[in-house]
């Protein structure tokens, strides 16, 4: 009995953290500050992720919630010339009366939780989901919902990841390079780019039975793509531009090229023959933590690196810029 | 219900409606794109704490897959966002 209540008393101390990292990560006057507290609200949710037994969600939130984010924005705060204004958040009555309906929504979406979380027994498809599991092919339910049973959401959403990439890329070129790192920096990249890119493999592999996959790879390999980049590396390690866009669109093509296979041998599309299942999925994963990883690392870098257009298409660019 | 449960959904709606507020209130972009973040964040930690079951219990893998989407989209969002407002700067200055 001791035991469960120290862990209540556990979850308020962390759930009022997270409230408290969150609060200042969003309220306060200093952008720089509120990037700091948004990097440690990400470990912070990270934690959260494990005590709620999600794994998976821990380690994608500690790599992409906390340190790519958290990357993405330092790298915006150092071209943000106003980062110490400290008239960020706008006060007087109109915060007054924000503050007040953010507070009643608040309220409305815990009475309405309550009430429907305690109502009935909710349907859950976790049954099914646990029943289906030995015919996924894997052995991580997180894994067989995103490659199996609901890949069509998946194939979806590299296509989204690739929208927005591409999107990146049309806004305009890459961000300033930084500068090459020092021997100490520089001996520290060498050895940890090769452990990151070996994690991402173990991660890859073990996905499909404990927590990891695809995402979390992608990650771990985006997380060597910016190390590189910190150390001076111009293209983050990147190969050239007429291979990553083969590696940008990897993932979804692994995915379409299955599907028509499926579709072709009079299967639903998507839908894995018997027994093929566990190759099928390590073979779309392994091409999805490509695309991932490019993903990532072309959206850190923060638009196109040298090489993507021939010079006609940049001077069309900069008359459209011109304009504006 | 499970106290973990309701803590921890309690504390996402929390998040939501302190993000909101945070994106309402902010002036700089680079705020703003916090605060949604941060709005994101509590909608996840809602979803974890309703597939939570219980100690000893496997949790429901349904909204872990959503949220493992959802933080890949939020990064992806996030970068987009964060070069849009690089581009807009830019062309203010011009």
């Amino acid at each position: 009995m001791m035991a469960v209540q120290l862990w209540q008393l556990l979850d308020l101390l962390l759930a009022g953290l997270t409230l408290g990292l969150g609060w200042a990560a969003v309220s306060g006057p200093d952008l720089r500050r509120s990037v700091v507290f948004f990097i440690a609200f990400g470990l912070l949710v990270a934690v959260v992720w494990a005590r709620l037994r999600a794994p998976d969600l821990a380690l994608a939130e500690a790599a992409i919630g906390a340190g790519l984010s958290g990357a993405l924005l330092l790298s915006a705060l150092r071209d943000e010339p106003d980062a110490e204004t400290s008239d960020d958040v706008r006060g007087g009555p109109v915060a007054a009366l924000v503050s007040l309906a953010g507070l009643a929504l608040a309220a409305a979406f815990a009475w309405v939780m309550i009430h429907t979380l305690g109502a009935a027994d909710p349907v859950r498809l976790a049954d099914q989901i646990t029943a289906q599991l030995p015919n996924s092919g894997v052995g991580n339910p997180v894994t067989a919902v995103l490659l199996n049973f609901r890949a069509y959401d998946t194939l979806l959403e590299l296509a989204v990841l690739l929208a927005a990439v591409l999107g990146i890329l049309a806004l305009g070129p890459a961000r300033t390079p930084y500068r090459a790192a020092g021997p100490l920096l520089d001996g520290l990249i060498r050895w940890l780019v090769p452990l990151l890119i070996l994690t991402a493999g173990y991660l890859l592999w073990a996905g499909a039975h404990a927590p990891g996959g695809a995402f979390q790879a992608g990650a771990m390999l985006a997380a060597a793509a910016v190390m590189l980049r910190l150390g001076g590396h111009t293209i983050a390690g990147l190969p050239r531009p007429p291979m990553q866009r083969i590696l940008l669109t990897a993932g979804i093509a692994a995915f379409v090229l299955v599907g028509v296979i499926t579709t072709g041998l009079g299967l639903a599309f998507l839908q894995y023959p018997g027994g093929w299942s566990g190759g099928l999925i390590l073979l779309i994963e392994a091409a999805a933590t490509l695309a991932i990883a490019t993903t990532l690392a072309l959206a850190y870098i923060g638009g196109r690196p040298a090489g993507w257009v021939s010079e006609g298409s940049a001077d069309t660019t900069t008359k459209i810029g011109g304009r504006d | 219900m499970l106290f973990a449960e309701i803590t921890y959904a309690l504390t996402g709606i929390g998040l939501f409606a302190l993000g909101l507020r945070g994106a309402l209130l902010r002036r700089s972009l680079l705020g703003r794109i916090i605060a949604i973040n941060v709005c994101g964040a509590g909608v996840f930690m809602l979803f974890v704490a309703i597939a939570y079951r219980g100690p000893g219990q496997a949790p429901d893998a349904l909204p872990h897959a959503l949220v493992l989407t959802g933080i890949v989209v939020a990064v992806s969002a996030t970068a987009l966002a964060l070069a849009l407002g690089r581009r807009l700067r830019d062309s203010d200055h011009e």
